[in-house]
């Protein structure tokens, strides 16, 4: 598989602070990378040092294969991005704000050609008003236009659905997935939330305090059979009886503020929701988690009760 | 580089701020053609009052076009700097505040080619402002008050200059403020690269332009010899030179002559050296800047 982005040892020092220490990752081709920490756990520096707003203190960025200190324009051709929130020209149109974005990206688009970007982000009837009139969550749909404009291969988005309505979380998902799966492109996405990635990285990075805590696909770090399950039930007490005397007893972990909790297949939920209405215990809620979910917030959020996952 | 500095003047010429130069000097020129035509006379027997009782001073022909225009010129070309900031230090800071410069700054252009396009943006814009000042301040006052000869007060004598021989001047002086304004223009652009707000360097620029201004125009002795000579708002008034004309041994004025033009050009060349040390060290600073907004 064709590496895309390649990122060894990057370290970047503010005066005393260190930010990313020693961080390497690469992405291949066609990859939903999905680019986890909390907030300041360096995510942005990384990739602004991706996208040369800041230069590294020391480590190699290859992109393309191709170093990207001396190659930064012909990278640069080939990303589009949008780094935090979209801060676009207010005092232009959408229409503006494409056309001229996209010439600076070293391609001339036609007025067919925006309308049919901000047809994509659903911002064709509002092609000609001033960016300033626009809602947070339709600047970010604007500033996704931009970053597609000049159909670039590899697209870096930070914290993509800030700001962003329900709706515009689910649509924002939707275009990234259909980026990667029907038109081949690379993504790297970024977020604090693992929820939000899990439903459209394959790939996944977890970095907390500018180091680097895990990487793999989403496949093995968000194993099925290893899914936390808690259930509330009409008598917690005597469903967790009733379960260590089944065959769901080595599934049983404990009693969580009132709550079982389980780790087991996500397959077998069912059947356990089944067993447990047979035996007259009623079902209030039952949710769902990974083990990644626990292992993330264990080192994200020191302060909650959750003990650390094996993944 | 064609594709960015037509980006870089729309967005120049879209923001209202940009024309509040453009009215501001619309205005103060009309107020001053205004005032000139009602009470011409009495302002030109109020600054030669020393002399009017050894001459006789044909007043009528005095306050005529090319005279009113340098009466602005005197007037505006101190002021206009204080205009030209207005552009020049928003047009990085500016973006920065907005957050708009990451933006542009991931796009495939270096920041090297991104700054020499900014700053032309700026050069633009001020040789725009100075032609529209020289439009109202030249053209409409001929149109007003016609033309005759020009008499200008130089330190303790009065120059007459051949009506024939004065709008070559003007276009020369205004070429001599335009470099003189393109420093004020390199400052603010300067101060604009290292700031993360547009207030700032603007109402820094206005703040150096006040003091190298008042200390280029105090007559003591301690600054005359060690300060004065370097500061380029000494230099920036050197297009007067161009309305000091030479006489012969007669004492008669020799059309088409400047008294003083190496002094004129050892000020153009510290103006430029001014620029270019402004310019080159907003690059220089700019291409090695973190992008943190």
């Amino acid at each position: 598989m064709k590496t895309i982005i390649e990122v060894a040892n990057l370290t970047k020092k503010f005066k005393d602070i260190t930010a990313v220490s020693g961080l390497s990752f690469t992405v291949n081709e066609g990859d939903v990378y999905g680019f986890l920490g909390q907030n300041g756990a360096g995510k942005s520096t990384t990739i602004r040092m991706l996208l040369t707003l800041i230069r590294p203190t020391s480590g190699s960025i290859s992109i393309f294969n191709k170093d990207l200190v001396t190659h930064r324009e012909e990278i640069l051709r080939q990303t589009g991005a949008i780094i935090e929130k979209p801060d676009l020209y207010n005092f232009l149109t959408a229409n503006e704000n494409v056309a001229f974005l996209s010439k600076l990206s070293g391609k001339s688009v036609s007025r067919k050609e925006v309308l049919e970007i901000l047809k994509m982000v659903g911002l064709s009837e509002r092609a000609t008003s001033k960016v300033k009139t626009f809602s947070q969550g339709m600047k970010q749909r604007l500033g996704i236009a931009v970053a597609l404009i000049h159909d670039p291969s590899l697209i870096i988005l930070d914290e993509p659905t800030n700001g962003l309505d329900p709706q515009g979380i689910a649509d924002t998902r939707e275009l990234i997935k259909n980026l990667s799966c029907q038109h081949g492109k690379t993504v790297v996405v970024s977020s604090h939330l693992l929820s939000e990635i899990e439903l459209i990285a394959n790939r996944l990075l977890i970095i907390h305090n500018g180091k680097k805590i895990v990487e793999g696909t989403t496949k093995e770090l968000l194993d099925p059979s290893k899914t936390i399950v808690e259930i509330d039930t009409t008598d917690n007490i005597a469903a967790r009886e009733i379960l260590l005397q089944s065959e769901f007893n080595t599934a049983v972990k404990k009693l969580k503020e009132e709550k079982i909790i389980l780790q087991m297949d996500r397959n077998i939920i069912p059947s356990l929701i089944n067993f447990l209405v047979k035996n007259n215990i009623g079902i209030l809620s039952a949710e769902t988690r990974h083990s990644l979910e626990d292992y993330f917030l264990s080192i994200t959020n020191p302060g909650t009760n959750v003990e650390p996952a094996t993944i | 580089m064609w594709n960015l500095l037509q980006f870089e003047l729309f967005k120049t010429f879209k923001k209202p701020r940009t024309y509040i130069a453009f009215a501001a000097i619309a205005a103060i020129v009309f107020l001053i053609q205004v005032a000139l035509l009602i009470n011409g006379k009495e302002y030109v027997q109020f600054i030669l009052s020393s002399v009017d009782e050894t001459l006789i001073i044909p007043y009528a022909k005095v306050t005529n076009g090319y005279w009113v225009c340098f009466v602005i010129l005197n007037l505006l070309l101190i002021h206009v700097p204080i205009l030209v900031a207005l552009v020049s230090g928003d047009i990085i800071a500016g973006e920065a505040n907005a957050g708009t410069l990451r933006l542009l700054l991931t796009k495939p252009v270096s920041r090297t080619k991104l700054m020499i396009v900014k700053f032309t943006a700026c050069v633009i814009y001020t040789l725009i402002l100075l032609i529209w000042m020289a439009f109202l301040a030249l053209l409409v006052s001929i149109l007003l008050f016609g033309t005759n000869d020009l008499v200008v007060a130089k330190e303790f004598e009065l120059v007459q200059i051949e009506k024939a021989d004065i709008l070559w001047r003007y276009f020369a002086a205004f070429g001599f403020a335009a470099v003189a304004l393109v420093v004020v223009a390199a400052l603010s652009f300067f101060l604009s690269s290292i700031s993360g707000n547009s207030i700032g360097p603007i109402v820094a620029t206005v703040s150096i332009i006040i003091v190298l201004t008042i200390l280029s125009e105090m007559r003591i002795p301690i600054y005359d010899n060690t300060v004065k000579p370097y500061i380029f708002t000494t230099h920036m008034l050197g297009w007067k030179g161009f309305f000091y004309i030479s006489s012969n041994t007669d004492g008669q004025t020799i059309p088409g002559s400047i008294s003083n033009l190496p002094a004129i050009l050892k000020s153009l060349f510290i103006l430029i050296a001014y620029i270019i040390i402004f310019t080159g060290s907003a690059i220089f600073i700019f291409s090695r800047k973190d992008i943190l907004s």
